[in-house]
């Protein structure tokens, strides 16, 4: 029923909530909305509503990359966000979420991984990337590589200095420095066509959805192509379009917030 | 009318068989007016209809099969036997022993799990799970003899044409063998060397079940081997 | 940071040109338990796929009433790697197994099998880059050595950028050092992609370039996928059967 309603639509080049095939739901972001966590956002991306909180700490870095900090992404779905989230540990959507947000921005090199080492080898910037779904309608993933995005813009890093091989906290701090702001735009395929944005009703019958992340210079810094159906090289062309297409306006949105 | 392979040519799946008006046939199916091979084996090019001899392929039941497979669970009023079919298969009390079923019956004492059956599928569910029956002559239990298995489609290949090819292999070897249409073979002989020749010729079919000239091939393999078992 | 040259004069470390595939060895059949397995070496990379099915799922409450369900789990052993790695499924594994199933899930026919589990398992016994790619290429011509009825083979292999260039079939150390990696799945006779991912960055023209050499790379290892099937039944001077 479900899938004749959207299929009915869609044949007359419209989305059953009345959107045309490449419209966006109503963006809203909210930076800053907690005090304890260094940066935190909200995003609510028509009814998916999405809080991702950073936490800054200082770390070991990893063996093979000892002059650079640490980034770490992680995705909760939590129970409250909809009748059929279990809570338990990550499943596969939720590591595949987090993993496709935190793609983006290390491919996009949007942090400077190098500039927040403290002590190479010994102490480092740890950063985590903590995504909360509150309420799913569809779409997490352009929500919450936005809201993790947004998050990252109001983070204020604690400065610390090394002394002596040690590392001392200053009572201060620095915004983080973003040299990028990577954009996931996520297209669904339905009965053959394309749309954007689509909502938790269209991913039950949506057979493909592809995520393409766009950087600041319209370079492409991450692809995920998820789902049980293929897709023709045409499809994929058309993709990669509309998200060149379509991450400026949201980036501009996400600037402005 | 165009084909695209000769006729009993090694076909993979995705393999474009045909286009236009041939119907599909076994193992292929039909796609955008073009007939696509879903299984390794040999196409066949019939009156109107393609189709592909499968080399390698599970096990899909059909009502009548007889069929050789292990107990792994007992139920209420029933046994859950593994034949190697997409559901475990089902026997009833009555399929079984010819009775209703009743609450005293003690149902590990007429099959264990573990236990080894021969039976017929007599139905199969609208979900495909086989139905069984142990009701008849050579079908129940098995207390003897050893378990081989052969890709389902080849046992076309070890019955041969009338039976031409089992009927050889008893009467060359002296052994009983039991024909379970899901691919496991059962092959009791009395001695040791007899069961390893048997094992080694149902080998060989699997092998070359693709090939021509089989049944006078394996004729000649047995007389072979037993020639060489008496030099010895 | 100063960076290993990936690429010294037109040549690879490893000694390959730009669009060339490392050498690749593919065999069916090798597991005698598995309804279906395969084994595949591809530059350093080993791999053996078992496949399970169509077989009743358990627990019953994951199957599914109109089709088959497939699984595939992605394994590192703990030697694949240096140093040893844990046994214990990281993110990465649990992410992998995902987008394998994802990649052979539409060359399937699961609707002729419900509540039916197809199993698909594939073990990481030495990892050399490209190891999605090579899990799929194995466990599809798995799939067929079990006999399992599909649409299409389905192929994968992947391209990337390293120095600056776009190259084919990255192996462990250019997958790491190297500026982008682009893994890709598909099915020839079809022409459809069932697997594509990219972390790094491309332009859009880099992206088509990558693209268009990852399909490539796909219908090469197809060709290789064909013969390793076939070769099972085309040997010892028996030729082709005839009638």
């Amino acid at each position: 029923m479900k899938r004749k309603r959207i299929s009915t639509a869609l044949a007359q080049g419209k989305r059953e909530d009345g959107r045309g095939l490449m419209d966006f739901r109503k963006i809203v972001i909210k930076k800053g909305i907690l005090e304890k966590a260094e940066g935190s956002a909200e995003v609510w991306l028509g009814d998916t509503r999405v809080i991702a909180g950073v936490k800054v700490g200082v770390g070991e870095p990893y063996q093979d990359t000892p002059n650079q900090a640490v980034l770490t992404v992680n995705a909760e779905f939590t129970p409250i966000a909809s009748p059929t989230f279990e809570p338990g540990p990550p499943d596969e959507t939720s590591i595949e979420l987090a993993r496709v947000v935190d793609r983006g921005i290390r491919s996009s090199e949007a942090i400077d991984f190098e500039k927040y080492c403290i002590i190479p080898g010994k102490a480092v910037y740890v950063i985590f990337i903590d995504i909360c779904i509150l309420n799913y309608a569809g779409n997490l993933i352009d929500a919450s590589a936005l809201a993790a995005l947004a998050a990252l813009q109001s983070t204020k890093v604690p400065k610390y200095v090394a002394e002596g091989g040690e590392v001392k906290p200053l009572d201060a701090s620095e915004p983080l420095e973003l040299r990028d702001l990577p954009i996931a735009v996520t297209v669904g395929k339905i009965d053959g066509s394309l749309i954007v944005d689509p909502t938790a009703d269209e991913e039950d019958v949506m057979g493909t959805r592809f995520t393409v992340t766009v950087n600041q210079e319209g370079n492409i810094c991450a692809l995920q192509k998820s789902g049980p159906e293929g897709l023709t090289l045409e499809e994929i062309r058309k993709a990669i379009n509309i998200a060149l297409e379509k991450a400026p306006e949201i980036r501009k949105l996400l600037m402005e917030s | 009318m165009p084909q695209y392979f000769k006729n009993r040519d090694l076909v993979v799946p995705g393999d474009i068989l045909a286009e236009g008006r041939f119907r599909a046939g076994e193992n292929t199916y039909r796609l955008g007016g073009k007939i696509y091979a879903t299984r390794i084996g040999l196409v066949e090019y019939g009156r109107g209809v393609v189709s592909v001899i499968a080399l390698r392929s599970n096990y899909e039941p059909r009502i009548g099969d007889t069929v050789v497979g292990a107990v792994v669970d007992i139920d209420l009023g029933s046994w859950r036997v593994d034949v190697g079919a997409p559901a475990l298969a089902i026997l009833n009390v009555p399929d079984a022993i010819g009775e209703s079923f009743k609450q005293e019956m003690a149902l590990p004492e007429i099959f264990d799990i573990g236990d080894v059956v021969v039976a017929r599928v007599v139905k199969l569910n609208r979900d495909g799970t086989p139905i069984l029956s142990t009701l008849g002559p050579g079908l129940g239990r098995v207390e003897e003899g050893r378990l081989v298995r052969m890709t389902p489609t080849k046992i076309p290949r070890l019955i041969g044409k009338k039976g031409s090819m089992v009927n050889m292999i008893l009467k060359e070897t002296g052994c009983q063998i039991v024909i379970g249409q899901n691919g496991v073979i059962l092959v009791n002989c009395r001695d040791k060397e007899m069961e390893d020749l048997v094992v080694q010729v149902l080998e060989k079919i699997e092998n070359e079940a693709h090939t021509t000239g089989l049944t006078n091939r394996i004729y000649g393999f047995i007389r072979e081997m037993k020639e060489k078992g008496r030099d010895e | 940071m100063s960076k290993k040259k990936l690429i010294v004069k037109g040549v690879r470390l490893d000694g390959r040109k730009w669009n060339e595939l490392r050498p690749i060895k593919i065999e069916g059949g090798v597991l005698p338990n598995a309804d279906g397995s395969a084994y595949l070496e591809q530059g350093r990379n080993r791999i053996i796929v078992g496949v399970f099915g169509p077989r009743e799922l358990h627990p019953k409450h994951l199957a599914k009433p109109h089709k088959a369900v497939l699984r595939c789990r992605y394994h590192m052993a703990p030697f694949s790697v240096d140093p040893r790695r844990s046994p214990a499924p990281s993110r990465r594994d649990t992410e992998l197994s995902m987008v394998i199933r994802n990649a052979l899930e539409p060359a399937l026919f699961l609707e002729r099998y419900p509540r039916a589990s197809i199993d698909v398992f594939v073990e990481i016994l030495q990892a050399d880059g490209s190891t999605r790619c090579a899990s799929i290429t194995a466990a599809s011509v798995a799939l067929v050595d079990a006999g399992i009825p599909m649409r299409d083979l389905v192929a994968a292999c992947s391209a990337g950028k390293i120095d600056s260039e776009v190259v084919l079939d990255l192996n462990d150390i250019e997958d790491k050092e190297g500026e982008a990696d682009l893994p890709v799945a598909y099915m020839p006779k079809l022409g459809k992609v069932t697997l594509l991912q990219m972390d790094g960055m491309l332009s859009p023209e880099e992206f088509d370039k990558a693209l268009n050499l990852a399909l490539e790379g796909c219908n090469k290892i197809y060709e290789l996928q064909r013969e390793a099937l076939k070769s099972r039944y085309v040997k010892q001077g028996e030729g082709r059967s005839a009638e």
